[in-house]
């Protein structure tokens, strides 16, 4: 019983049903040990968490640069702006926007960093369901590749204020 | 004492204990005066901050189903940081202080250490949590539960936190010592009881966790009061949630324990294997705290083989735990059923299972959403590569209410059924209504949980007031927070069907000491039906071979479908 003290011979190894369970969950959990390092290495979808420290400030005036060269339209006052294949492209999340709307080239790769001017937010790619957080003091990198045309709406989802639910950006897709 | 196969309960006291102790009218057993009053204290408070708890939640997910949006912006996130702290840390801190101060004395028929240690304990836990509520409804302190640096809140919001830590220590070395006093005065021959046991595990990785509450706490305090400054915010991640994942880990422990207790009280179950059972609670204390690293899968400045090595348990060992009481609970119930004769078939035992047992009913609903949904989604969210598409999504909230709420919360209602005629010693008022309430509670969670999950597989975000704002969120979302929104509803009736039917025990229910407490209705022996008759038949449990054979399928077809739903994503790394 589990609420007495056992029988003094309680150690015993298990039988029968329980030893195949233990058996089969054991194999299981090997299947599924395995399986993150073989995405890592063969799979096309990680986070590796590459980052580097940055101020604020310094980020902003790297996006600011960025912009500069490279912007191409605006659409409701913000900047879109267009980077070369294959190389950076800046997106700043702040109370309440991410700064600037994007234009990229289906099969590019683009090495995208991101970083926030105050509190923490959420880099959330829809329809797509693409998740990455986004930290003050952090550049946050992803070397990521559009395979997919359209207009993408980049919504905040880690809570920022009372604002929070009005922060979103875009990203364009040719 | 007996310590054979068929091991009875305790002696009676000694004599000059008799007013520290008293004997259980239903079970013979010794009740610790001391240990007594302090799990009523605790039982009453838990009771009342999940109220708190459940009132805020109808109040969310009223605000949350769009078409309703009851709620103002500023006090959606308000009620949501009451929600989180009410629920996760208040009615479950309290409501386990109660389950040690229970586990740590009659069934090692031993005392309480100190009646002093425990109103210390008691005392900060209360002052705590009640100066965290009264800084959230002031509106100091609209930073949700995790309160994420660089948002800041009030200092009394970090200093209750704190108190409320600290006050828990020291229940739980309240309880640690009574272990300590009763195995130096050999108050019980052998090893400790499985239930024991479990609550153990349960304390030492409290300790663990409260620990990374005072180390993230403090500084974030100080940081408050203007004299440190701030702490980097992704170490504020790393520590807070080796206080907010290890919590939880805390849950299952308990929650475990009770399933054992209560498939012996309602059934007459006992483990199969005591070893299987007391090895799967040890790889809970070895491995489930590192994975707390899969609240930050998909954040910066960690990387991927931190990422996976520490999601992962450690090759899943703790899943394996938790995959062994999944088989090892289910058996010995269906072990004590076939003994006792009901022994037709796969499944003839299930018709003549204690259904009536509100206590049993919620303890086999808790198993049943712990293990299906909030463990099979819980392991396949945490995988590296597959957050990428669920971080911050209601696909996390959809997992977490599946297992702390469908599966712990659910699993402390069900004990309460025993506890408070135990305990208190009245019998429940209303038993059709508590015959009733678990279902009530259960299915509007799983509603709450699934509507949330689908809801969070199409991109919805949690924690966010609006998802109209954004324009990228079509009628298939809002449907689902429909769902979640009519699940509340019968949820949060469960629940307060549940309050009213503990207040109004308390207060008018029928006193039954010197009697044995009014039976909720046990699992009958059939004429011919023997215990211990099927101890050398290792493969009488049929019924639980093809329970966990389905909960494998599923586990592994969800868990292939989220990868290749994942390789539907853009490249990323």
């Amino acid at each position: 019983m589990s609420l007495s003290v056992p029988a003094r011979d309680w150690c015993k190894p298990p039988m029968g049903a329980e030893k195949l369970w233990v058996g089969l969950a054991l194999l299981w959990c090997f299947v599924m040990s395995l399986m993150m390092p073989y995405w890592h290495f063969r799979g096309k979808q990680n986070s590796r968490g590459e980052a580097y420290s940055v101020k604020p400030m310094d980020f902003f005036q790297r996006t600011e640069k960025f912009v500069a060269a490279n912007k191409v339209g605006e659409r409701g006052g913000i900047p879109i702006v267009e980077p070369a294949p294959g190389g950076d492209a800046y997106l700043v999340a702040r109370m309440w926007n991410w700064y600037p709307l994007l234009k990229l080239r289906q099969g590019e790769t683009y090495r995208l960093h991101l970083s926030s001017l105050d509190l923490q937010h959420g880099f959330s790619l829809q329809p797509l369901n693409m998740n990455f957080q986004v930290m003050p003091g952090y550049d946050h990198v992803l070397t990521l590749t559009p395979t997919s045309k359209g207009e993408f709406t980049v919504v905040c989802n880690e809570f920022c204020g009372i604002g929070h639910d009005k922060m979103f950006g875009k990203i364009f897709v040719e | 004492m007996s310590t054979t196969a068929t091991a009875t309960f305790p002696t009676a006291p000694d004599p000059s204990d008799r007013a520290l102790t008293r004997k259980c009218d239903t079970t013979g057993l010794n009740v610790c005066l001391e240990a007594e009053r302090f799990i009523k204290f605790n039982a009453v408070c838990a009771v009342v901050f999940l109220l708190i708890g459940g009132i805020a939640a109808i109040l969310l997910a009223l605000t949350r189903w769009q078409t309703i949006h009851l709620l103002r912006v500023d006090w959606f996130y308000r009620v949501l940081t009451l929600h989180g702290l009410n629920m996760l840390i208040f009615w479950i801190l309290f409501f386990e202080v109660a389950v040690l101060y229970f586990a740590c004395t009659t069934p090692l028929n031993a005392r309480l250490f100190s009646g002093k240690v425990a109103w210390a304990g008691f005392g900060q836990m209360l002052i705590g949590a009640l100066m965290v509520n009264y800084i959230i409804l002031k509106g100091q302190a609209d930073v949700l539960m995790t309160s994420y640096l660089p948002l800041l809140a009030h200092p009394l919001f970090y200093l209750g936190i704190i108190l409320v830590a600290t006050g828990t220590l020291t229940g739980v070395f309240n309880f640690f010592a009574t272990l300590y006093v009763a195995k130096r005065d050999r108050t019980y021959e052998g090893s400790m009881p499985l239930v024991t046991f479990g609550a153990t595990s349960a304390a030492i990785i409290a300790v663990v966790t409260l620990l990374h509450g005072a180390i993230v706490m403090i500084p974030t305090f100080t940081f408050s009061m203007g004299w440190t400054p701030q702490p980097d915010a992704m170490w504020y991640r790393l520590i807070w949630w080796g206080l907010g994942h290890q919590s939880q880990q805390v849950n299952v422990c308990a929650m475990v324990a009770i399933w054992y207790l209560v498939g012996q009280l309602t059934t007459g179950a006992k483990p199969l294997n005591e070893a299987v059972c007391r090895t799967a609670f040890m790889l809970y204390v070895l491995f489930i705290n590192i994975a707390s690293a899969h609240h930050l899968l998909v954040d910066p400045g960690v990387g991927a083989s931190w990422k996976i090595w520490n999601t992962s348990y450690g090759m899943y060992l703790a899943v394996l735990a938790s995959m062994i009481h999944g088989f090892t609970v289910p058996a010995s119930v269906e072990l004590a059923m076939r003994e006792k004769g009901h022994d037709k078939g796969l499944f003839g035992w299930v018709a003549a299972l204690p259904w009536r047992n509100p206590a049993f009913s919620g303890a086999v609903l808790s198993v049943l959403i712990f293990g299906f949904i909030g463990g099979i989604t819980g392991v396949t969210l945490g995988t590296q590569q597959i957050n990428i598409i669920a971080h911050n999504t209601l696909r996390i909230t959809g997992h977490f209410h599946a297992t702390v709420v469908g599966g712990t919360t659910l699993a402390f209602m069900a004990l309460t059924y025993y506890v408070i005629p135990l305990m208190f010693r009245r019998d429940f008022i209303w038993p059709s209504a508590a015959r009733l309430q678990p279902w009530l509670f259960g299915l509007g969670i799983l509603f709450v949980s699934l509507g949330m999950s689908f809801a969070g597989s199409m991109g919805v975000p949690r924690r966010i007031y609006d998802i109209d704002q954004s324009g990228a969120y079509g009628p298939a979302a809002h449907l689902m927070l429909g769902v979640i929104g009519i699940g509340a509803i019968c949820a949060v009736i469960g629940l307060l069907l549940f309050a009213v039917l503990c207040v109004g025990t308390l207060l008018f229910g029928e006193r039954n000491h010197g009697r044995p407490m009014a039976d909720w209705g046990v699992a009958q022996p059939l004429t011919g039906g023997r215990v211990g008759s099927l101890a050398h038949d290792h493969w009488a449990v049929k019924g639980t071979v093809v329970l966990t054979a389905v909960f494998l399928t599923c586990f592994a077809v969800y868990y292939f479908a989220n990868w290749k739903a994942l390789a539907d994503v853009w490249p990323v790394r």
